[in-house]
């Protein structure tokens, strides 16, 4: 080999399953000239833990438990969207009130993840004190969902059917003191964030999607507004009491006067939708009516209800990260026959791909970072055979699911 | 002079000074990370947090990596303390004259300060990771980068001194006991403050603190130059670290804040040297806090390519116009 040659040749730089700069293992590898990105690629399937196989031998309402225990974040985003799957399957009428509470208990959610994630995006810049203040104020709407749930994480109130806590009215005033707490703190939080100048430095036209392949990866949520797709499940697709209240997908522009699909315009979406959260939430206040939390609140009853349903159906979620998706079919059996489960992350992985490629190393973090990647909630399959771990081919999936689509028309 | 007289207190004073600086170095780590804590809204680590870090660290072992390669990278670590601590000797410290002051200057200094970077650029070399060559790679940028700024502002001092017709001005006595402030006009005041700042923008390049850490970056190189590193050969960087942090503080102390108490109030030799010793830890507490801590904690980092522009094209052309506001001072004299 001649010594030109030598130096074309790019060097590989891994990083993953686990490094610093991932809060959950995915394997990076790239192809490096200096410090310049030339190819990005990726290996996720490093989390899986088979939580659909374990599903799939309980009932719904042991799996609305399993579904809070998907994701560490967006506890309720799945078992929101599971439940109602289920529901569509069983042709239950959710009660009104318990659509609400379940909106309610959504947007909060949206609002600690959204804060949770910007202040992960101000670690990976280098910018730790962002990280300290702003996991600080996240935590007053972590209070109020333990107040309104009884637990900080894994929430455990929605059942099929409905929700299992009522909101109480003494219960409004410490909601109150909380959305007009994220109301002052909106113009703190945009001045700290984008009036930074490092933040500028660092985020600005950096880690770009551009609107075709935002649509042609088919990305969702925050990843795709701020690439300027206009698309929210709350808004083209109303379940809960979204319906019922003012809400439009916010993107970049309005806030900017433009969109350039970069890192910096992520991180205006998600503060945004902090707002419009707090907004949803004191709507659904005014608006939530009186009556019964749950279709059914008696165990046995909603058991022997599973046996008579038939058929499919999918739930779908505007999760913080995006459209979650849960697929669910019964056959007159307690437990599902097939449940099948697409994080938001699974949509918006791919876009790593054109984000990453001519970016610098020290771009790596923060790209990555700025889909608020969900690996846990993602990976589906993980192929290990004698100790060894392969990757089946487009062919070889097919094959496999046109057995399986056979196995379940039997 | 026999070599004996000359020899023994420079023996002497070499072993208190290495104690005083690692000491002194572990100790204002640990108030550093205390600062920066509260700034934070954090409780913090304990000030001894340094102490207890380097014991352990110290009794752990030392793995060197497969393809490492072994004498470079066991070398580079003491190579880096030992150079940090030649730096201290050269420093006056208080009213006590530096341990070498009549072997070297500013300029001598300016060298030397380069050598701890290299130290550690060749151990990074010599890991045998891809981060730590990354790093390293980042730290010769970062060295050259910041290189140009820090001679700005070093070498216009003392040609500012020696135009006022003082004579050995790179020396750090002469530095020391006749601060340049006092020779100069309005105009070169304000060319010394920006110097000042530029000197104050420089430590954190110099001792790889945020912003400009990119050569360790924990979120992208995961430790960088120092990501194989382990034990003995982690806890000797660390210390080295402990006393470049006084090194850099003690060279801005005494070109810019040279003052000593015993100057201005009587007081009986012994007891001035323990009062200006005290005033001289007050004074690296300052420099500490203001370029170690507070800059820390108030910025995100820069990528490699914005180091070299922010420090060539914004310090650089600071550091000209300082230097230019000190020539004209000097030129026109005191208004």
């Amino acid at each position: 080999m001649s010594d030109d040659t030598k130096k074309a040749v790019p060097y590989t730089v891994p990083i993953g399953p686990t490094h610093p700069a991932l809060k959950e293992p995915v394997m990076f590898t790239f192809q490096m000239e200096g410090e310049r990105i030339l190819k990005a690629d990726f290996a996720p399937g490093q989390a899986h833990r088979a939580i659909e196989w374990m599903g799939m031998r309980r009932n719904p309402v042991q799996i609305v438990h399993l579904t809070d225990r998907i994701c560490g974040i967006c506890g309720v985003s799945h078992t929101l969207s599971f439940a109602r799957a289920v529901e569509q399957v069983m042709e239950i009428e959710v009660p009104e009130r318990a659509d609400y509470i379940r909106a309610i208990i959504a947007e909060f959610e949206r609002i600690q993840s959204h804060i949770l994630w910007a202040g992960v995006a101000a670690h990976e810049l280098g910018y730790d004190t962002l990280l300290h203040l702003s996991w600080r104020v996240r935590e007053f709407a972590m209070d109020v969902l333990e107040l309104l749930t009884g637990n900080r994480v894994n929430y455990g109130i929605i059942q099929v059917g409905g929700v299992r806590r009522d909101i109480t009215p003494d219960q409004h005033e410490t909601i109150h003191n909380c959305l007009d707490y994220y109301s002052d703190l909106k113009a703190k939080l945009l001045q700290v964030f984008l009036e930074d100048k490092t933040i500028q430095m660092r985020c600005r036209d950096c880690g770009v999607l551009t609107h075709e392949e935002a649509l042609k990866l088919c990305t969702v949520g925050p990843t795709a507004r701020a690439s300027g797709v206009k698309m929210d499940v709350r808004v083209d697709y109303p379940y809960a009491a979204y319906g019922d209240l003012e809400i439009s997908p916010v993107l970049p522009d309005a806030y900017l006067g433009e969109t350039r699909g970069d890192v910096y315009d992520r991180i205006v979406v998600r503060l945004l939708e902090v707002d419009q959260s707090v907004d949803l939430i004191r709507q659904c206040l005014d608006l939530i009516p009186a009556g019964d939390i749950t279709w059914e609140a008696k165990i046995p009853k909603i058991l022997s209800a599973f046996k008579k349903a038939h058929g499919e159906a999918i739930g779908r979620h505007e999760a913080p990260r995006g459209e979650v998706f849960h697929y669910v079919r019964m056959d007159g059996k307690e437990h599902p026959t097939t449940w099948k489960v697409k994080a938001s992350s699974y949509s918006n992985l791919m876009s790593w791909i054109p984000m990453l490629e001519g970016e610098q190393i020290a771009d790596i973090p923060i790209v990555v970072a700025s889909i608020d990647p969900c690996l846990s909630c993602t990976d589906r399959v993980a192929i290990v055979r004698d100790g060894r771990r392969g990757i089946m081919t487009k062919e070889e999936l097919t094959r496999l699911s046109v057995e399986k689509t056979r196995r379940l028309m039997r | 002079m026999s070599p004996a007289t000359t020899l023994l207190p420079a023996v002497a004073g070499t072993i208190a000074i290495s104690a005083f600086g690692i000491l002194a170095g572990l100790l204002f780590l640990g108030i550093d990370r205390k600062f920066a804590a509260h700034m934070q809204a954090r409780i913090g680590p304990p000030i001894r947090q340094p102490f207890i870090d380097t014991m352990k660290l110290l009794r752990k072992e030392s793995v060197v990596p497969d393809n490492a390669i072994p004498w470079l990278f066991n070398f580079a670590p003491i190579l880096a303390l030992a150079s940090s601590i030649t730096i201290l000797l050269y420093l006056p410290i208080g009213s006590l004259m530096p341990v070498l002051g009549a072997y070297g200057d500013l300029v001598l200094i300016m060298y030397l300060l380069t050598v701890p970077a290299l130290a550690m650029v060749a151990g990074g070399f010599a890991s045998g990771s891809p981060y730590a060559t990354v790093g390293a790679q980042r730290e010769m940028v970062t060295m050259m980068a910041y290189e140009f700024p820090l001679a700005i502002a070093i070498i216009a001092i003392a040609w500012r001194l020696s135009m006022a017709g003082i004579a050995y001005p790179f020396s750090l006595a002469t530095i020391a006991t006749n601060p340049f402030w006092g020779v100069m006009g309005p105009l070169g005041i304000i060319g010394g403050i920006i110097l000042l700042l530029i000197l104050a923008w420089v430590t954190p390049a110099e001792l790889s603190r945020v912003p400009f850490d990119s050569q360790e970056a924990e979120t992208e190189l995961a430790g960088g130059l120092l990501v194989e590193y382990s034990g003995r050969n982690l806890a000797l960087f660390y210390l080295a670290q402990g006393v470049r942090t006084i090194a850099m503080a003690a060279i801005a102390v005494a070109v810019f804040l040279p003052w000593n108490i015993s100057t201005f109030v009587a007081m009986s030799p012994a007891l001035a040297l323990a009062v200006d010793f005290l005033f001289f830890l007050a004074k690296v507490l300052l420099v500490v806090f203001v370029s170690v801590s507070l800059i820390r904690v108030s910025m995100a980092r820069f990528k490699i390519t914005q180091i070299v522009s922010v420090y060539w094209i914004w310090f650089g052309g600071l550091g000209i116009l300082g230097l230019l506001l000190i020539v004209l001072d000097a030129t026109f004299g005191v208004w």
